[in-house]
């Protein structure tokens, strides 16, 4: 029985990584650029929630949406100030800027809001799932999140196989230059998935709060590195591959502390990560890289 | 192009290292790098030359420093401190000072990294330091403790829990040290008998928790306690503790003890409550502010007893008249760490009142005082009444038991 | 043409060095004469440490061509091995400075054994899957050093997972790294002069490995692996000693971070990926494989946020935009356009000045 309810407690944490991994690997799998803000993208749809639903009183939905405008302005003004002008630099360059702009958002936020500890309130209402007479509790934030990846994971590569603005976004992943031939904006192309990658961080930011409500400004830092690792334990740039790789990480985590060490689960999960990634170098569901000479 | 950006670059460095270096040539080149480096202080006027630490300051002023992480997931803490020691400060300058002399206060960054915290500890002193309240962590107070013994600079650290932080005699703290609250915590919990099965959740990757919760294992076994599960959790994996609150479960605990802080504890006490975990919980200072968090369900907390010096709805009116212009000049609910920031400077004037120091002493000179002095004193302070300290460096002080009863703090017996 | 090339080279690292050293003589100059403030002073060997770390992972980002964010990891385990031989030796060698270079080289070569074991997945992985290998490392280092409780006593060393009593010691043992607490009161003796013939040694290594046959060798492997591999490179070879070499010169940078504090601890804040990217700050913001702008940029950047204390709260904020404006303003491609058409511009202006004179 306590396996069974290790188990869900994993796969409750792994979901909460699988949505913050989704938008990772978005914005990956397009723009080809790890975007370390997006944790800190994440804690600021938080706090416009708080700020809407717990100091202005509006109800849950009002204050997510709030939150999907406020996040999808922010990822495109950054994308814009922050990214753009280093379009053909060096992936490097990109992947330190990225790192500045998180330290400014945390700062950002440090300033703003405080350093002090603001409890969210869930924007869950769906009530906790009990079975066997109360001995295993899959809660409510758990049920929703994983729904919600689910959908967003449909959503999502529905949207890039079938509309033309998809179409237009894998084109610009596979080859920038040949997509400006056959008449794709790039530059609209990788802002609008800025945005969508920035509109799935509010919602991430709204299920990670509800599921863990302590909020500060560093409550994204370091999900947004865990969810880096999930994703690139799936596989990065595949869609599927974020919630596989999200969950089976939240799931060995959880089984680790479990049955191994608590003291030395970070270990283990970092040992395991490197196994499977010696096993298949590209995540588990990634795609094999084809050498050309 | 690299050629250019390393042109710039070095004439950045170079820039920087002339203002970083000539401190004390001539007396105007010292006043404008002072001004420069250090325009800091909570309004006080920094315009003084910087080495008064070597020859003394005939303006007539104490110079407090302090130290404390105000950026980081740590800030919380040192805000507490810096907003609370600056308010002693000024209710001491309103009236009258410290022997008739002003004191002025500066508050430097240290990130919660020991590095970083020498660095604060040496804007400091090129500020013209004569006595340290800080640093707010351990880590960095044992590092700081190393300088300060060197320059033989009176240090006084609100929250440095560590047993090694007040090693040496210059160094004394205002808390108590970790193996004390773990002791102390075992020994309550076993005297008055509140539970025989305990699981204990604490922070591996602060010296703070497991510092405590080293002792308190130690100490259990004296009390014949049981431990049926002793779980960790680091840094980064502070937001999900199902797996180890159901080991305590699953062990059949019937208190949970908690050496940790607020923040985590708040989640601990929300997950608790979903997996419908109904133990007792029992936590030490670091647990005190958890009513104060901005929101929460403190219904959550119902039950929760913890050993802290400080509560911020006791009712005698020192405490109350610190919460309410505390409150009134920082907009928030004081914890326990700006109470004990404002009991060090307090004791930093009683010690320094009892052996008559002027603010033109030696830094060495001033800190031989305050050493001497520190042993004698008695004050009343936030943390503690009757408080003393020994000549360890440590306070003689009762820890107070606190019970969280219909959201408010009881004092239990 | 061949010696001209040579003599650029040649010139060139002539320039790093005689920074350096004048660098050195300067300050020293200061130190000696007074005319240096408290905390320039205990920068001095903070920068040098920085410096190394910043070279050391260039070699493994700029020459070999490699993402690395464990940079810390290796640090930590130079910090962590040294410090206890030192802990262990304090007394027993008299003189600090035979026990220091012996720790130095204990710190030097515990950091390349783990270089030589992480760098064998190394030979698998490219590109983001070795960036989170690596950054997996770290942190695997850095939550067993939390965990570790080692003490010495007559009969030895003692080793424990679970808490300090487990250890058993004697009476009279001494407990050196106590869990999360880690090692307190390692001696002090990191010093500036230590401090700049390391990162002399440390460039004197990197520039030498890079202009070698070798380091050929390693810069075709980031060109073109598939080319290299066909024209007879033994890859395998060649990564696994950049990347060997890089963590052992790491690790010397944690021997002077765990002498010069008198607390040593794993912490997120120094040995964690934070530590570890910000390395890689100095490192891209100096200019990929630029060894001198590395050197720069670790300086610049670790003065940076001391220079901005005045700042008071807003710190930090300032620090990250100056961080995104330099990154723009080095990197970006219409910067580079805009900032070489003025350098033509000065110049043509120049020469025609010339001629006109």
């Amino acid at each position: 029985m306590s396996f069974v309810s290790y188990l869900i407690n994993g796969i409750s944490l792994g979901s909460v990584y699988a949505i913050i991994a989704l938008g990772y690997t978005m914005v990956y799998g397009i723009a080809k650029m790890l975007n370390f803000a997006h944790g800190d993208i994440i804690m600021m749809g938080a706090y416009v929630i708080f700020i809407v639903v717990s100091m202005m009183g509006m109800p849950a939905l009002v204050g997510v949406l709030a939150a999907i405008v406020v996040c999808t302005l922010l990822g495109v003004l950054i994308e814009r100030v922050a990214y753009k002008p280093l379009r053909g630099a060096s992936p490097l360059a990109v992947l330190i800027t990225a790192i500045g702009v998180s330290y400014l958002l945390q700062n950002v936020a440090l300033l703003l809001f405080g350093a002090n500890t603001k409890a969210f309130t869930s924007v869950v209402g769906v009530p906790a799932l009990r079975l066997a007479e109360g001995q295993l509790v899959i809660s409510g934030e758990t049920i929703v999140t994983i729904l919600s990846c689910i959908v967003i994971m449909i959503v999502l590569t529905t949207f890039i196989k079938k509309s033309k603005a998809g179409q237009a976004m894998l084109a610009v992943s596979e080859d920038k230059g040949a997509a400006t031939l056959m008449g794709i904006n790039v530059n609209k192309t990788i802002a609008l998935t800025f945005a969508i990658g920035s509109a799935l961080a509010a919602v991430a930011g709204a299920l990670l709060c509800s599921a863990y409500p302590s909020l500060t400004p560093y409550t994204g830092a370091m999900p947004g590195i865990k969810a880096f690792v999930a994703a690139v334990f799936g596989g990065i740039g595949s869609i599927p591959g974020a919630m596989i790789g999200g969950i089976l990480l939240g799931v060995i985590e959880n089984l680790s502390k479990a049955y191994i060490s608590s003291q030395l689960s970070d270990a283990i999960v970092f040992s395991v990560l490197i196994v499977v990634l010696l096993v298949k170098p590209t995540g588990i569901l990634g795609k094999k890289i084809n050498e050309k000479v | 192009m690299r050629k250019a950006m390393s042109v710039i670059l070095a004439a950045a460095m170079a820039a920087s290292l002339a203002a970083c270096g000539g401190t004390s040539t001539t007396s105007t080149t010292a006043e404008s790098t002072t001004a420069a480096d250090s325009s800091v202080a909570e309004g006080t006027s920094a315009a003084e030359s910087t080495d008064t630490a070597a020859d003394g300051d005939k303006t007539g002023t104490f110079k407090i420093g302090a130290i404390g992480p105000i950026t980081g997931s740590a800030a919380v803490y040192g805000t507490a401190v810096m907003d609370g020691a600056e308010l002693a400060v000024n209710e001491i300058n309103a009236a009258g000072g410290i022997n008739g002399y002003q004191v002025e206060y500066q508050f430097q960054d240290d990130e919660n990294d020991v590095e970083k915290s020498i660095n604060a500890y040496n804007t400091l002193k090129d500020w013209g330091m004569q006595m340290l309240v800080g640093t707010t962590t351990s880590n960095p107070c044992i590092s700081v403790a190393a300088e300060s013994a060197v320059d033989n600079l009176f240090q006084i650290t609100p929250s440095g829990s560590a047993v090694e932080c007040v090693e040496n005699p210059n160094v004394f703290r205002v808390c108590f040290s970790d193996p004390d609250q773990g002791a102390a915590s075992a020994q309550y919990i076993g005297e008055h008998q509140l539970a025989s099965k305990i699981a204990i959740i604490y922070d591996s990757s602060s010296v703070y928790s497991s510092g405590i919760m080293e002792k308190f294992v130690s100490e259990a076994a004296n009390q014949n306690l049981e431990i049926v599960a002793n779980e960790a959790f680091t840094a980064e994996t502070n937001t999900d503790f199902t797996t180890q609150l159901q080991k305590a479960k699953d062990g059949g605990a019937e208190l949970i003890f908690l050496p940790i802080y607020y923040t985590e504890a708040s989640l601990i006490l929300n997950q608790a409550n979903q997996m419908g975990l109904d133990v007792d919980f029992f936590g030490c200072d670091g647990m005190d502010g958890i009513l104060q968090v901005e929101n929460f369900d403190t219904s959550l907390a119902e039950g929760l007893m913890l050993l802290t010096p400080f509560v911020a709805d006791a009712t005698d009116e020192l405490t109350q008249s610190f919460v309410s212009s505390y409150e009134a000049a920082y907009g928030s609910t004081p914890i326990q760490f700006a109470a004990d920031a404002y009991d060090a400077v307090y004791a930093i004037k009683a010690a320094a009142e009892d052996a008559g120091l002027t603010p033109d002493m030696s830094v060495s000179d001033l800190c031989e005082g305050l050493k001497t002095s520190m042993t004698k004193i008695t004050i009343n302070g936030l943390t503690g009444d009757n408080m003393t300290w020994n000549e360890a460096g440590e306070p003689v002080k009762a820890p107070k038991a606190m019970k969280i009863e219909n959201g408010a703090y009881t004092a239990m017996e | 043409m061949k010696t001209k090339a040579g003599n650029k080279n040649w010139g060139s690292n002539a320039i790093t060095y005689g920074m350096v050293i004048l660098a050195y003589a300067v300050m020293q100059a200061m130190v000696m004469s007074g005319n240096i403030s408290s905390l320039m002073k205990g920068l001095l060997v903070p920068l040098c440490m920085y410096v190394i770390l910043a070279v050391s992972l260039n070699l493994t980002v700029g020459i070999l061509g490699e993402l690395s964010l464990g940079h810390a990891g290796f640090m930590c385990v130079g910090a962590f091995s040294s410090a206890v031989f030192s802990k262990c030796m304090e007394g027993v060698i008299p003189n600090t400075m035979i026990s220091f270079l012996i720790a130095l080289v204990i710190g030097a070569l515990a950091a390349a054994i783990c270089g030589i074991l992480i760098g064998i997945p190394v030979l698998r992985l490219r590109g983001d899957y070795l960036a989170i290998v690596t950054l997996a490392f770290g942190e695997i280092i850095k939550n067993i050093m939390n965990a570790i409780y080692l003490g010495l006593d007559s009969k030895g060393l003692h080793f424990s997972l679970k808490n300090a009593a487990a250890l058993n010691l004697e009476e009279g043992g001494q407990v050196i790294i106590k869990g999360a607490q880690g090692i307190t009161g390692t001696p002090k003796v990191s010093s500036f002069t230590i401090g700049v013939v390391l990162v002399l040694l440390t460039l004197f290594i990197i520039i030498n490995l890079t202009n070698s046959r070798t380091g050929r060798a390693i810069m075709s492997i980031r060109d073109n692996r598939i080319a290299a591999e066909s024209v007879g490179i033994n890859i395998t070879k060649y990564k696994l000693l950049a990347f060997t070499v890089s963590a052992a010169l790491a690790g010397v940078a944690g021997v002077l971070y765990s002498h010069n504090v008198s607390s040593l601890t794993a912490l997120p804040k120094n040995f964690g990926y934070n530590m570890s990217i910000m390395i890689l700050v100095f490192v891209v913001l100096g200019g990929i494989g630029n060894i001198r702008g590395s050197v720069i940029a670790a300086v610049v950047l670790t003065l940076l946020p001391e220079l901005l204390r005045g700042l008071n709260n807003y710190r930090m904020l300032i620090y990250a935009i100056v961080l995104i404006a330099m990154m723009i303003f080095n990197s970006s491609p219409k910067a580079i356009a805009l900032r070489s058409q003025i350098a033509d511009n000065w110049k043509k202006k120049h020469s025609r000045e010339k001629k006109e004179a």
